[in-house]
């Protein structure tokens, strides 16, 4: 626990907090950006190297990227008349602050016992990848096919239809 | 005083609960995808805190955990945003709370 972890938890808190509360939703894109920078930071920090790139390349490079496009595709940049926050705001309010307490209790009841390893793991990307196309390679398999049929089904779906002449 | 584990795992707590306030509170329906993300996000940072402080990091359970879920999440936010820029389309619409009926 030293003073890099906290500057970046308070980082991704701070973007999240600022993703969730902001009223433009351009802001809001732009501060859910900061906050997966602050994620791949703290990944870095966890000595990830690999997800840590992995996080940038995917979140920052992509998602990210999709968010703005579709918040410009869909005239989300103006105010709604109704407020941001649905009616019900509060009753979701009162759902995540109870389930942050009953995880924070659990973390910090529970992780006493849990087994502390300290040294630095001894893990290249080259394990990584020969990991990958070994033990892995039915899994990664599968994802190559959901991702193939994930970005021609939302391309699919989003297509302009043309206007059928009505039976 | 509190470890380091406990300290990421606060950290993907606090995380996950503000996705999770953001999908259940705000109207439009980009926001709540946001929220989702940041959500898969936080669970990410658990598997690689696990990962890095738990008995076998060799064996790259976690890590692999970590970069499978990044990748189904990207797929998710594609089909997501897609439906989202859809409805838009068909009903002029991106509040959550105005989308009343199913067929375009």
């Amino acid at each position: 626990m030293n003073v890099v972890f906290y500057l970046l938890a308070a980082l991704t808190i701070g973007g999240g907090l600022a993703a969730v509360l902001l009223k433009h939703l351009v802001h809001c894109a732009l501060a859910t950006t900061v906050a997966f920078a602050g994620l791949a930071l703290l990944f870095l920090q966890l000595d990830a190297q690999f997800a840590g790139f992995a996080q940038i390349l995917v979140y920052i490079g992509a998602v990210a990227i999709l968010i703005v496009f579709a918040i410009l595709l869909t005239r989300g940049s103006e105010l709604p008349k109704g407020g941001v926050f649905s009616p019900s705001w509060f009753v979701g309010l009162v759902i995540a602050a109870g389930i942050f307490a009953v995880l924070a209790w659990a973390v910090l009841e529970s992780v006493r016992a849990v087994p502390q390893q300290t040294a630095i793991p001894d893990v290249t990307v080259r394990d990584i990848g020969n990991a990958l196309v070994g033990r892995y390679v039915l899994p990664l398999e599968i994802v190559a096919l959901l991702l193939t049929a994930a970005t021609i089904g939302a391309v699919i779906v989003a297509m302009h239809e043309k206007e059928r002449p009505k039976p | 005083m509190t470890t380091p584990l406990a300290g990421y795992l606060l950290v993907a707590a606090l995380l996950f609960a503000i996705g999770l306030a953001g999908a259940l509170v705000r109207r439009n329906a980009i926001l709540v995808l946001i929220g989702i993300e940041l959500m898969l996000n936080a669970a990410n940072l658990n598997l690689i805190a696990f990962w890095r402080f738990g008995p076998h990091p060799e064996a790259l359970t976690g890590m692999m955990f970590a970069i499978f879920s990044i990748a189904v999440a990207a797929a998710e936010a594609a089909v997501g945003l897609g439906l989202v820029i859809s409805i838009y389309r068909h009903t002029n619409i991106t509040e959550l709370d105005k989308i009343n009926r199913m067929k375009g």
